[in-house]
């Protein structure tokens, strides 16, 4: 499934759940006061509502740490596809602009002025990747496109006053027989 | 003093009090309603709804940001202060003069921006402000960082004085916090909420501010000594410390007003307890640590630390779900309690918070963040806990004090006021996570065709949010301008 919309459904969920209980509560709240023990109650709910959380938590990082969602920045297995991307302001320098599918890519990202963002957008309009663009620093960014396509470069950090045209252009095309991932 | 009185005469203001508050609470309203507007403006140009030119935009864009973060720490720390002056005794001196330094400091801002066509946003990012394309000169940046520097002296004066008051009163700042109940002993019921909150704040903004002063001064070298270059990520780092503590900062004073006027609405005592003393401790320790999670996309940060960073934004979240906004339903549940204006700002409050960091917390994830970072999903969640959080709860405390004025029920003005800041509000900032849900970036003048539904639906909440804000503020300014009731000063001096 697509992050974004993995996202925005956990989200709508957590705070919709938020919501249920604030409404509940307030739906209540008008009522006579409650039974002596509600603060033992209160107490021994938020003792398993605490726990609930905390195993979540661990689960979910987790889970989402492993693998390491950023690629090793110092290794030295170079790619098999390597995109040279330098911004400054206010466009992007790529090269090359055609890139496979199917076979990993990196994309050695820096500025040559000040900090620019390097998000990769997916013919559908949805980013699929980012990394920071910073002077002084060369990110190594690896994606495998599985989509072949006409992919957009926008620039993700604000850096004055021409920053939304800051966009570029490549092009993913499908892998031919024989190219191995 | 009982949890129901609603006005205890040790909150009563004095003459000078009253009219150093009522500066802070005037100069507040103004500043957000105009900076509502200027947002307005930036969502319906987005919009295409109006035409406003890039340089223009990108500087309404700074104004709004550091205008915005600024005032809403000058409004919570004022909710620190009203309470706070209860238990240990703050100077007015030094109140009043973080409220002229603030006045000098956006007016350099506001000069900076707009006749010096400063717009290197509120986080003057180095090397930005320094190369700015010839679209305003350093000068002009270097103005945007003094004025910065005058509002950071006056919040390191108001924290210090803070500190040795507290000091002075329980022996030590570890003792505010109620430290030595951590693992053990009775802990003393009378120990004051606001005494821990107002403690965990003035130590890590004292650090956050001190953090900011520091990047500041560097760039500010910079700009007059260009040989000495500065490393980008270094700045980086220390800029969104400063940031991340800022703005948290005026969440943590806010919530005193919760703490403090809840109770009283409920009728409910809300007793201080070991898990909130350890929220608040824990609390201290990550929000110094966590902004690692705005430089999650720098490669080249050190990997411990942007784990660190999704780590610890997963245990912020603890504190708020389990402790403060726990602790605030349980105070209302069944407890009979009416709803009255003030009442209402608070529970939004509650829920503006526990909503808005959902989205948050879930951006603090790397994986998350790849596709997330600087979309329009970072404005979404920071206004819903912003706009929907910290707002209410300062609005909370005006609107508290009003009634000790004209002691009179809600008007229809804030019957109707307070919906359309509700249903405005969710509008506005559910436009903004559809948009990053899209994949808009934030902080783009001009828009592709296909991001402008969201942008005008945006604008649409952003109207009703304005035109609620515009009859509260209304209501707040005449209350507050009213003789007090409890103006007598046999009571004053009691
Ligand atoms: C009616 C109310 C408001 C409106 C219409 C509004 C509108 C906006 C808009 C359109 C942006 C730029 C979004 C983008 O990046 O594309 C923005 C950014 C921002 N807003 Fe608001 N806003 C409102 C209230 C607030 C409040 C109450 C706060 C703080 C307490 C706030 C703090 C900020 C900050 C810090 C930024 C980031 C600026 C930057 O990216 O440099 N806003 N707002
Ligand atoms: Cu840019």
């Amino acid at each position: 499934m697509i992050m974004q919309n993995e996202v925005w459904i956990i989200t709508l969920c957590g705070i919709g759940l938020v919501t249920l209980v604030f409404v509940w509560v307030i739906g209540q709240s008008g009522k006579a006061p409650a039974p002596e023990q509600l603060q033992q109650t209160s107490n021994a709910i938020r003792r398993w509502w605490f726990l609930l959380l905390v195993v979540a938590g661990i689960g979910i990082a987790y889970a989402t740490l492993r693998p390491y969602p950023i690629a090793n920045q110092r290794s030295n297995a170079a790619a098999a596809q390597i995109v040279d991307a330098v911004g400054r302001q206010w466009s992007w320098q790529i090269s090359p602009t055609r890139v496979k599918a199917g076979i990993p890519v990196e994309f050695d990202v820096t500025s040559a002025d000040v900090n620019h963002g390097f998000a990769i957008y997916a013919p559908d309009d949805r980013i699929v990747t980012q990394t920071q663009a910073m002077p002084g620093y060369t990110n190594r960014l690896l994606y495998t496109f599985t989509e072949p396509g006409k992919y957009r470069v926008m620039c993700l950090e604000y850096c004055g006053l021409a920053h939304h045209n800051m966009v570029a252009e490549f092009e993913v095309v499908a892998a031919e027989k024989g190219d191995q991932p | 003093m009982s949890a129901t009185e609603l006005y205890p005469a040790n909150e009563v203001l004095p003459r000078n009090e009253r009219i150093v508050f009522n500066l802070y609470v005037i100069s507040v309203l103004v500043v957000l309603v105009l900076m509502m507007l200027f947002g307005l403006t930036m969502r319906m140009a987005q919009g295409t709804w109006i035409n406003v030119p890039p340089d223009l935009f990108y500087q309404l864009m700074t104004a709004h940001g550091a205008g915005m973060v600024g005032t809403v720490g000058l409004a919570s720390s004022a909710v620190m202060w009203f309470f706070l002056r209860k238990y240990v005794r703050l100077s007015l001196a030094i109140f009043a003069t973080n409220y002229v330094l603030f006045v000098l400091g956006a007016l350099a801002i506001l000069a900076s921006v707009f006749i010096g066509k400063y717009a290197g946003a509120w986080t003057f990012l180095y090397p930005l402000p320094v190369h700015a394309m010839n679209v305003w000169s350093p000068h002009a940046a270097a103005l945007f960082m003094l004025g910065y520097l005058l509002i950071g002296v006056g919040f390191l004066l108001f924290y210090l004085d803070a500190m040795l008051a507290m000091i002075r009163v329980y022996g030590n700042l570890g003792r505010a916090l109620g430290l030595q109940w951590l693992f053990g002993g009775n802990i003393d019921p009378a120990h004051p909420k606001t005494v821990v909150a107002s403690a965990m704040v003035a130590i890590t903004n004292s650090i956050g501010t001190l953090a900011g002063a520091v990047v500041l001064v560097m760039c500010l070298v910079n700009i007059y000594f260009p040989a000495f270059t500065l490393n980008a990520l270094l700045v980086k780092n220390l800029t969104y410390l400063f940031g991340h503590m800022f703005i948290n900062a005026s969440i943590y004073m806010g919530v005193i007003a919760v703490y403090e006027l809840l109770p009283r609405y409920s009728g409910r005592p809300y007793a201080i307890s070991r898990p909130f003393l350890w929220s608040w401790a824990a609390s201290l320790v990550m929000v110094l640590i966590v902004y690692p999670h705005h430089l999650m996309m720098d490669y080249a940060m050190p990997q411990w630390m942007v784990i660190m960073g999704q780590i610890i934004s997963y245990c912020a979240g603890l504190p708020v779900f389990t402790v403060t906004v726990y602790g605030a339903l349980t105070n209302i549940y069944r407890s009979g309690m009416r709803w009255p204006t003030p009442a209402k700002l608070l529970i939004l409050s509650m829920f503006g918070w526990a909503a808005g960091i959902v989205p948050a917390i879930i951006d603090g994830t790397i994986t998350v963040n790849k596709v997330m970072h600087n979309t329009q999903w970072v404005p979404g969640h920071f206004h819903f806990y912003l706009l929907l959080g910290v707002l209410p709860m300062v609005l909370a405390l005006m609107f508290h004090v009003i009634g000790s004025r004209a002691q009179e029920p809600d008007r229809a003005t804030d019957k109707l006021g307070f919906p359309l800041y509700l249903v405005g509000g969710l509008v506005f900032v559910f436009a903004f996570l559809a948009a990053g849900h899209d994949s808009v970036p934030r902080r783009f003048a001009v828009h592709l065709p296909q991001w402008l539904l969201t942008d005008q639906v945006g604008s649409i909440g952003a109207i009703l949010v304005i035109a609620g804000m515009l009859l509260l503020a209304t209501r707040i300014v005449t209350g507050l301008l009213k003789a007090p009731v409890h103006a007598d000063p046999a009571h004053a001096a009691g």
